[in-house]
């Protein structure tokens, strides 16, 4: 008893094993995807553990379309839902992701980040889905895109994701790399008491009174799972509060700009980051995903041999950590980024840096991690 | 009439969103007549049934009718079904599709619905043309079709949508048109009882965009085509193969009672939680 | 939880051939020493069509504290359990670590310095069931590792493994530590676990 009781919480598991054991512990009842190297554990995972939770469902779909499809019927029908891909999947998805960003339905889609464009490299890390994430589908809209370093951060992040996804009435994508997706870790699960569940609001007016996308403060209206008897009408049409089609250009300003009110006044919510050693330092490095762990040993080797630098590490990608990365561009006379593509945050940093110190970039695309060496030359030449 | 009017009272949005969209001669509205009786007489509640429908014309009916509505993306509408039922096995899912919607963007979704034999009923409404977009050829134009991308005529053979539900695992399949309303109400309602994935094909005429351009001088023409060249599907079976060319039959092509697939992931979950 | 030792950045690579078990025998050894023995671990290995018949590689960085990076940076301890593994990543051992090898598969090493262990033909031979090679080399490898105990390796083989093959697994197991141990008896002694780093040879 006492060695099952330990195993609950200490687990020896992959970046994406966590993913699951943080969905679960967030709530997720709902999975649907189509096989795809690196995100494939998920769905194997999921297809042996929602079946035994109460009312959960696995469901391979015929393509990553119809994944994303059936996780926003699913998500309307009042589930916690989640589906999860890579590179080419991410882009077939990306049509019907637009119809849960314009209708406002929560979900979370983890993208396992791969070499690419096309079929690139499949079992290489990259991180070239940073910017299709944020813009990947047409049309102006937000949406939050966040990003996990380590094994236990996967598990961690899917909760938020789930969270944010509810709160927010929003998809969440959550970037993975293929190193962090395929590291094997302990990781330790939180006790239910250890951290916050949240849940969409539901309306309690009269169903009569319900105006499915009312303009109120918070700008997240409730959501009603179908069925619940407050009918209403859901389209990818741009929408009046009533959810009906309109054209109307003050109907349609209204929509558009509460859809981004909702996101971007809770930036000091949403905006995740970590930082190591930054208060007294000289040169930052802002990286995320598993280069974050590179820069986090650059970083070390740095101040060993005197130089005073620090990491600040993007948990939140998008809507972008202008305010922290600010902070630390008056405070510094440097700022390396290094990720693995030819630069899609650092064109974030240097917009919010806005000329206040230097930015140095640092990329790699050849399905190699950068290296903590890589990092450190970069801080000692700034 | 005065019960027409009470049913349109009961199930049509009326005070939102009229005007509809539907031309002159167009079927669409007598498939929305078809299924608002067809609902009424199994008496099903509004709040119970969820209306999932794509882009095109027939996409617009979710928006008139006061239930559970969602309008999906282009050739999307079973996939968002497949979701809402798995997740809540409770609710009767009606999918309304067009010809395009079905066949050609979204034909690989009808084959896996049909295969996997998820429990949706679904409409596809057949006009042969693209309407909304102002009239291209689809995938069950007639071939020699004339329209707005073939203006030589088309080359291409066209689907039978009965046959390829059929072959992909429908558990139930029908067919029927606009013209034979009392049939159709018949065939909805049969096929809304029915367990799995069932399938209604209904004939509707495109008067505008197919009918003008294909020798169909008014709509009239256009139902008088569906009088005779449709025939019952116990007559048509009974006659030799050289008789049945030209004729389009009609009715119930396959009617097995297989559980859908909701039900037996139900199975199988209440098993593994009965073995801890 | 027995945790004598100090590590900082331990790094092993275990490299052969797709189908000798070797991704096995990384996640049961990640999984024995970071939940086992209470370090943290970082477990990576090759993934793609490559894993089944062409060269095959799991990589474990072992530490007492934090594991920032997680692949190896130069390695401590290298098994190879075939020529073209050996050859490969000879060159990634530093200078004051252990090459271990398949004496059976691995017949020229590219140093004089190394332990070697016939795994390939004792499994064949004294367990009859060829697929208990990895559990051999892991047995052998709780005795090399001083940090690896066997009886915690032995406990928790019956948590990885399905009970049908556990018993002959648990005598590969045996098998591999107990010929260790008599062919080389100082091994463990022979570490020294610095905290240097030096990052000449990334990978």
């Amino acid at each position: 008893m006492a060695t099952k009781k330990r195993k609950k919480t200490e687990m020896f598991a992959l970046g994406n094993e966590a993913v699951v054991e943080g969905a679960l512990l967030a709530g997720c009842n709902f999975y649907a995807g189509y096989p795809i190297t690196p995100s494939t554990e998920i769905a194997e995972v999921m297809s042996a553990r929602l079946p035994r939770v109460k009312d959960g469902v696995f469901i391979q779909m015929e393509d990553e379309i119809a994944s994303m499809g059936a996780i926003i019927g699913a998500s309307l029908a009042g589930r916690k839902a989640m589906t999860a891909t890579s590179g080419p999947g991410f882009s077939l998805m990306q049509e019907n992701l637009g119809y849960a960003c314009m209708t406002e339905v929560p979900l979370v889609l983890v993208n396992v980040m791969r070499g690419g464009p096309s079929t690139g490299l499949p079992t290489s890390p990259a991180q070239g889905d940073v910017q299709q994430a944020r813009w990947g589908r047409h049309g102006d809209h937000p949406i939050i895109v966040l990003s996990a370093s380590d094994v236990q951060e996967c598990l961690e992040m899917t909760v938020v994701a789930f969270n944010f996804a509810e709160k927010y009435r929003t998809p969440v994508i959550l970037l993975l790399d293929e190193i962090t997706a395929h590291t094997r870790e302990k990781i330790s699960i939180p006790g239910s008491e250890d951290f916050e569940i949240l849940s969409r609001v539901t309306p309690s007016m009269p169903p009569e009174w319900y105006v499915s996308y009312e303009e109120t403060m918070r700008g997240v209206p409730a959501l009603p799972p179908l069925g619940s008897g407050y009918r209403f009408h859901v389209t990818g049409l741009t929408h009046d509060q009533n959810g009906f089609p309109t054209s109307k250009p003050d109907e349609v300003k209204a929509l558009m700009h509460r859809q981004f009110r909702k996101i971007d006044q809770f930036f000091y919510d949403i905006q995740l980051v970590d930082e190591v050693n930054c208060n007294d330092a000289e040169v930052v490095v802002v990286a995320y995903g598993c280069v974050a762990r590179s820069a986090e040993l650059a970083v070390h080797m740095a101040r060993e041999r005197g130089v005073k630098a620090g990491l600040l590490k993007l948990k939140t990608l998008f809507p972008f950590p202008k305010t922290a990365v600010q902070a630390l561009a008056r405070q510094c006379k440097a700022l390396v980024v290094p990720e693995m593509n030819m630069g899609q945050i650092s064109r974030e940093v240097k917009r919010v840096n806005n000329g206040l110190t230097h930015v140095i970039t640092n990329n790699r695309v050849d399905g190699q991690i950068i290296t903590p060496s890589e990092i450190f030359k970069n801080i000692m030449q700034a | 009439m005065a019960q027409v009017t009470q049913l349109i009272h009961d199930y049509l949005r009326h005070n939102k969103k009229f005007p509809h969209v539907y031309c002159a001669g167009c079927g669409h509205g007598i498939v929305l007549g078809s299924l608002i009786r067809s609902v009424h007489s199994l008496g099903y509640a509004k709040d119970d049934i969820v209306l999932v429908a794509g882009i095109g014309c027939s996409g617009r009916m979710a928006v008139y009718v006061d239930f559970n509505t969602v309008h999906t993306t282009h050739g999307r509408a079973l996939t968002f079904a497949t979701g809402i039922k798995m997740a809540n096995p409770n609710l009767k899912v009606i999918v309304v599709m067009g010809d395009g919607d079905a066949m050609s963007i979204g034909g690989n979704h009808l084959i896996h619905a049909a295969r996997r034999n998820i429990g949706l009923t679904t409409l596809v409404l057949n006009n042969n043309i693209y309407g909304m977009t102002g009239g291209q050829y689809s995938p069950t134009s007639p071939e020699g079709t004339v329209s707005a991308t073939s203006p030589f005529g088309q080359l291409e053979r066209s689907f039978d949508i009965v046959d390829m539900a059929m072959a992909s695992g429908a558990s139930y399949v029908a067919r029927g048109t606009v013209l034979h309303a009392t049939m159709l109400d018949g065939l909805i309602s049969d096929a809304l009882e029915k367990p799995g994935f069932n399938l209604v094909e209904i004939l509707t005429p495109c008067h505008t965009q197919y009918g003008r351009k294909n020798k169909f001088k008014t709509v009239v023409d256009m139902y008088q085509w569906y009088k005779k060249n449709t025939m019952k599907l116990d007559r048509y079976r009974q006659l030799k193969p050289e008789e049945q060319a030209g004729f389009t039959p009609i009715g119930v092509f396959r009617d097995e009672m297989r559980p859908g697939l909701e039900v037996r992931y139900e199975e199988l979950r209440n098993k593994l939680q009965e073995q801890r | 939880m027995p945790k004598q030792h100090e590590l900082n950045r331990f790094e092993i690579r275990l490299s052969g051939t797709g189908g000798q078990g070797i991704l096995t025998l990384g996640k049961i050894m990640g999984q024995v020493l970071a939940i086992d023995h209470g370090f943290n671990v970082t477990q990576t290995q090759s993934y793609g069509p490559e894993a089944r018949g062409g060269a095959s590689r799991a990589d474990l960085v072992i530490s007492s504290q934090r594991i920032s990076y997680p692949k190896p940076v130069n390695l401590d301890m290298l098994v190879a359990l075939s020529q073209e593994a050996c050859n490969l990543y000879f060159r990634n051992l530093k200078p004051s670590g252990f090459l271990l090898v398949d004496t059976t598969l691995v017949t020229q090493t590219p140093s004089n310095i190394y332990w070697g262990l016939p795994f390939t033909s004792m499994a064949r031979d004294k367990i009859g069931l060829p697929q208990t090679m990895n559990i051999i080399c892991l047995g052998a490898l709780s005795h090399f590792l001083p940090f690896m105990n066997f009886s915690n390796v032995k406990k928790a083989l019956a948590g990885v493994l399905p009970a049908k093959i556990l018993e002959i697994n648990v005598k590969a197991l045996t098998l591999g530590y107990s010929q260790a141990k008599k062919l080389y008896p100082d091994a463990p002694e022979k570490w020294t676990f610095s905290s240097l780093m030096t990052m000449e040879s990334e990978q």
